[in-house]
């Protein structure tokens, strides 16, 4: 419906609402659990799933096109670094796994704090350079490209 | 209504929309800004937001120049001629030189790029595309944001700009309320960068039902990038140019790795060959400029991504349909096969959903392709979006004022989907479109362009009763009724959706008349739209959540009608495959070689459109084979 949520799995800790990018995982307010109220602006884009630390959220394939009988299941890990897929045919002859990482570092030990960098110069802010560049371009002391280092000129506007 | 008005003030720098676009420009503002105050308001929450929430399976914007593979003008060339010539150069340039430097930053915060074993280059998928395990591109690039900004309001949904009141069309701030506790939310600040996401679902999808939300571009991308510039008074550009992507039917999985790095190819259901059959007669609507198979055989200019669907929608229509992807070959190597699969889990899972649920595999059956919906966007193959200044050193004259990537309104820039004329920035380059504009803004401030800005209590209470209105008018016509949905007085968003993208299907080119208008289908288009307007004024929303729903619907609403009014004004038929002007069925260089430019006025809603010149950077001598095709005397 695409996602739904398992009635036993559930605890309503909310992990899958703070995270859905379309706003339609919500708490009921009843049953004091998540589902999804809006699966016609559900982009199966996997997000409550890989968020639920119950796994108590599965996706059913689009009722228009999707027959029943599928299977296709997640686990992210940041720790590890790692997401794991299961993947079950309607016809349950092909049952794959697969394995992919998602990052290179321990979560979130690679990012730099701008504020803390050295302020820039007066004849920096001026050129057409962002942080790091022109070194991060293409990795050596080359100078950002311009018109004028690449050869181009500027043709008069045209309307033709 | 009990809702709290909060007020952010003595903002530098808010940043409306945190996609790729966004959050470049919340990290790179710091950088300039040391001591500016920077905000980011988004709708939903930034470590999974915006078209790269589910991931991404590759970069498609990287030149490469480190290990020697392209330089900036050689993307120009092939954004160019993808784009059937109407790009804006300039903006093009600038992304493209400053490109790879982003790249090489997301891999230091450790988004795993793939690397060719053998060269030790990233692996290339094809010219501009590199390989990444990319599942996880949005929290990480969210991180670099989140450590930049001095505070983030996740589900906030801005609904309009703040205009300065002392200084006419100049920006103050925006407005918008959270989605979860209703609360009204006024920032007030001296720039604002408009990273908010272009247009799915304003054009009828091909599915149906449940399945309506299984579209190409993400379900959230509401057109708000347009909605909001467009209601003050933005300049817009190229916003006829929509997109129609041929990818695997219904769950739309993309097909740029099966193409480039599987070598899968398309056949009918005949299994031949159909694209080279319909290039002559399309050769005589488009010109040899734009279209020349042999130059594009023996080099690297490629044919227009437009011109291709175009093969496909009429070897369709003539019978030969289902258009299938061989990849029973490719699928035969066990790696091959595998990274087929990972492609779809890292950016579009819902195609492995649906290949499960129908036992398609593709190593013992050809799936089908299909022609999407059209969208309406400015960050992937199309340059849908705000008239933007480029930068000082490569713009024109009339192409620069003052500051990179600010739009006609003082002290608004833009960021990917925000910002048109610039197709194929893609990941990667929206996230450069959003640094440059934060250098820009840091720029704008210091040298004082954003003194004396006054808003008036007045402004900020006429948008607050303007933004829970929606709220009253379920309020007062609910009663009425006994129970359902069916009311005299009002509509819900999902109703105003329906009535849009039927209107913008049948009159506007959409895949339910084969992509197929003309002026007078445009007309008639537009008055319905005038109405469906007058009857958004009585849209009505039962709950915050549906009062979320009701300005997505506003904000794609606003872009829908300029899209009209450009592919009213532009006769001719510029992009066969993406739609068709039935009256004008040729690609007119002499009248239209032109880009497009609207502008809304805020105050009487009255569009008035011009012509702005192309201004060629880059000559389109892409390389020595095409220079010595032409020396043959190919065009």
């Amino acid at each position: 419906m695409p996602t739904f949520v398992y009635m036993t799995r559930c605890d309503g800790c909310g992990q899958c609402v703070d995270i859905c990018p379309s706003d339609i995982m919500h708490i009921d307010k009843t049953l004091r659990r998540a589902y999804n109220i809006e699966p016609n602006m559900c982009w199966e884009c996997y997000s409550c799933v890989k968020a639920c630390p119950h796994h108590a959220i599965d996706v059913r394939g689009y009722a228009d096109f999707a027959p029943l009988g599928h299977s296709v299941r997640v686990h992210r890990d940041e720790e590890k670094g790692t997401i794991a897929w299961r993947i079950k045919f309607r016809n349950g002859k092909k049952d794959m796994e697969l394995l992919a990482p998602i990052t290179t570092k321990p979560w979130g030990t690679g990012h730099y704090d701008l504020a803390s960098e050295p302020a820039p110069s007066k004849e920096v802010v001026d050129t057409e350079l962002l942080f790091n560049e022109p070194k991060y371009v293409a990795m050596n002391d080359n100078a950002l490209a311009t018109l004028e280092s690449n050869g181009l000129e500027i043709k008069e506007g045209v309307y033709y | 209504m009990g809702y709290k008005t909060i007020i952010e003030d003595d903002i530098d720098i808010l940043v409306a929309g945190a996609g790729l676009g966004g959050t470049g420009a919340a990290f790179e503002a710091r950088y300039w800004g040391k001591n500016k105050k920077i905000v980011i308001a988004e709708k939903a929450n930034i470590d999974r937001s915006g078209a790269v929430a589910q991931g991404l399976y590759a970069i498609n914007c990287y030149m490469g120049t480190r290990f020697g593979e392209n330089n900036p003008e050689d993307h120009v060339r092939y954004a160019r001629i993808d784009l059937m010539g109407m790009v804006r150069e300039d903006l093009a340039f600038d992304m493209a030189r400053h490109v790879d430097s982003a790249v090489h930053q997301f891999e230091e915060w450790g988004l795993p790029i793939m690397r060719n074993t053998k060269t030790g280059a990233y692996l290339r998928e094809g010219r501009w595309q590199i390989m990444i395990h990319g599942e996880s591109y949005k929290p990480i690039v969210a991180e670099a944001a989140k450590k930049s900004a001095d505070k983030v309001f996740n589900r906030v949904c801005v609904t309009h700009l703040l205009m300065d009141e002392s200084k006419e069309n100049r920006v103050a701030g925006a407005v918008g309320f959270n989605v979860r506790t209703g609360n009204y939310h006024v920032f007030k600040s001296k720039t604002v960068i408009c990273g908010a996401g272009g247009a799915s679902n304003i054009f009828k999808p091909r599915s149906v039902g449940e399945g309506a939300g299984r579209v190409w571009y993400a379900p959230w991308s509401s057109g708000s990038a347009y909605g909001l510039m467009i209601e003050a008074g933005a300049k817009m550009t190229q916003m006829e140019n929509r997109i129609v992507l041929a990818r695997f039917k219904d769950g739309y999985g993309p097909v740029g790795a099966y193409f480039l790095h599987l070598k899968t190819y398309t056949q009918n259901c005949n299994g031949e060959e159909y694209e080279s059959k319909w290039f002559p007669a399309l050769q005589e609507m488009v010109g040899k400029e734009y279209l020349d198979p042999e130059a594009s055989h023996a080099t690297h200019r490629p044919i227009p991504t437009c011109l291709r669907n175009h093969a496909i929608i009429n070897e369709v229509n003539a019978g030969r349909g289902p258009i299938h992807m061989v990849t029973m070959e490719a699928f035969q190597d066990p790696h091959l096969e595998e990274i087929g699969w990972h492609n779809f889990l890292g950016m579009t899972v819902g195609q492995a959903v649906l290949w499960a649920a129908t036992d398609v595999d593709p190593k013992y059956e050809n799936p089908e392709l299909t022609t999407s919906e059209p969208y309406v966007m400015g960050s992937h193959a199309t340059g849908c979006g705000a008239w933007c200044s480029g930068p000082e050193d490569v713009s024109p004259e009339e192409y620069f004022w003052g500051y990179n990537r600010m739009t006609t309104i003082e002290g608004l820039f833009g960021a990917g989907d925000a910002v048109g004329g610039t197709p194929h920035a893609f990941s990667s380059g929206s996230f450069t479109e959003g640094r440059l504009s934060a250098k820009a803004a840091c720029k704008y401030i210091d040298d004082g362009k954003a003194e004396g800005i006054r808003v008036t209590d007045a402004q900020i209470n006429r948008r607050k009763e303007e933004i829970y209105k929606p709220l009253e008018t379920y309020t007062v016509g609910r009663n009425e009724i006994v129970a359902g949905s069916v009311n005299p007085n009002y509509i819900n968003p999902r109703q105003g959706l329906d009535r849009l993208q039927k209107l913008m299907d049948e009159y506007c080119g959409g895949f339910g008349v084969n992509y197929m208008t003309n002026d007078k289908l445009l007309s008639i288009g537009l008055k319905k739209m005038a109405i469906l307007g007058e009857d958004l004024e009585k849209v009505a929303a039962e709950d915050i959540h549906e009062l979320l729903r009701a300005w997505e619907l506003k904000h794609r609403f606003l872009t829908s009608e300029s899209v009209f009014q450009h592919t009213m004004f532009r006769k001719e038929t510029r992009w066969p495959g993406y739609y068709y002007r039935g009256d004008a069925m040729k690609v007119d260089d002499e009248n239209w070689h032109v880009l497009t430019v609207s502008r809304r006025d805020p105050k009487t809603g009255e569009y008035t459109m011009e012509k702005a010149p192309l201004y060629h950077l880059v000559g389109d001598i892409e390389d020595k084979d095409l220079a010595k095709l032409k020396a043959e005397g190919h065009h």
